[in-house]
């Protein structure tokens, strides 16, 4: 027999009728996907796990006035990101500018004007086990793009929302969000370039 | 389509979304430009190394935080 499986929509209406254990069931929906959301901007399971409280503590308090224009995981990634992005503007550490981080983004233009000859390692062995070394590789590169940047490349590429969703969670228009995300692409292509080239 | 405009149109072309005709330009300039068919497969390859990163899962004792504290919340 089919299970019935309510929508986020019916579960948010049960919720304003006051069944707490409805909210439970929404938020164990969606536990899983804000946090690895909120590590894969932050790298740190406490900050992660800040970013995940304040995210469910902001959707209680706003439930009430969630009209339901755009779907609920949208609003909920929307609050869920811009709580990442203040977090990383906290932290004292300093991020790279976007003026280093565009240098590096069209380096690999200026070395193909140069004569350069790239190397190819797509076909790289170690590019097909996702070891903790390698994983740790790419985590690294995430950290050092700007925030917006970031956020949209976990969103899109880590998360895999579409680009027009990953425009309304961010407040972008979408070809903002394309040209963002292949600068963010082309950086950590460079970044990882250099990692598997010595492989 | 030289070096110059298959940069800016690669992330377009390897996500499907670039027009047709553009799409045969860009494979027309591949056919003969060692580098650009590099940059191509190792940002593919980048996209795809991070498409497969296992799912970082909630651990069980922040679980259990996030649900009281949510409880308290609702009490309040």
């Amino acid at each position: 027999m089919k299970q019935f499986v309510p929508t986020d929509e019916e579960l948010i209406e049960q919720i304003r009728k006051g069944d707490n254990r409805t909210l439970e069931e929404l938020v164990s929906r969606y536990e899983d996907r804000v946090y690895n959301l909120a590590y894969r901007m932050l790298s740190s399971r406490q900050d992660a796990e800040d970013v995940l409280q304040d995210t469910f503590l902001n959707v209680i308090r706003g439930l009430d006035s969630f009209r339901g224009q755009s779907r609920f995981s949208t609003w909920l990634y929307r609050i869920a990101a811009n709580a990442a992005l203040t977090k990383i503007r906290k932290r004292s550490r300093r991020e790279k500018s976007e003026s280093e981080f565009l240098d590096d983004v069209y380096a690999v233009k200026e070395a193909t004007h140069a004569g350069v000859v790239l190397p190819d390692w797509s076909s790289n062995p170690a590019t097909r086990l996702l070891g903790s070394e390698v994983r740790q590789k790419l985590g690294a590169a995430i950290r050092e793009l700007p925030e917006v940047y970031r956020a949209v490349f976990v969103l899109r590429d880590v998360e895999g929302l579409p680009a027009d969703d990953v425009a309304e969670v961010l407040d972008l228009s979408v070809p903002a969000v394309k040209s963002r995300l292949h600068r963010a692409r082309l950086y950590l292509r460079n970044r990882l370039s250099g990692y598997f080239e010595e492989k | 389509m030289d070096c110059q405009g298959i940069f800016e149109a690669i992330s377009e072309y390897i996500d499907q979304e670039l027009a047709q005709a553009k799409c045969r330009e860009l494979e027309r300039h591949l056919r003969t430009c060692h580098n650009c068919r590099v940059v191509i497969d190792t940002l593919r390859r980048t996209v795809a190394l991070y498409h497969s990163i296992p799912c970082e899962r909630l651990p069980d004792e922040a679980r259990l935080r996030l649900h009281k504290v949510i409880k308290l919340t609702n009490a309040e």
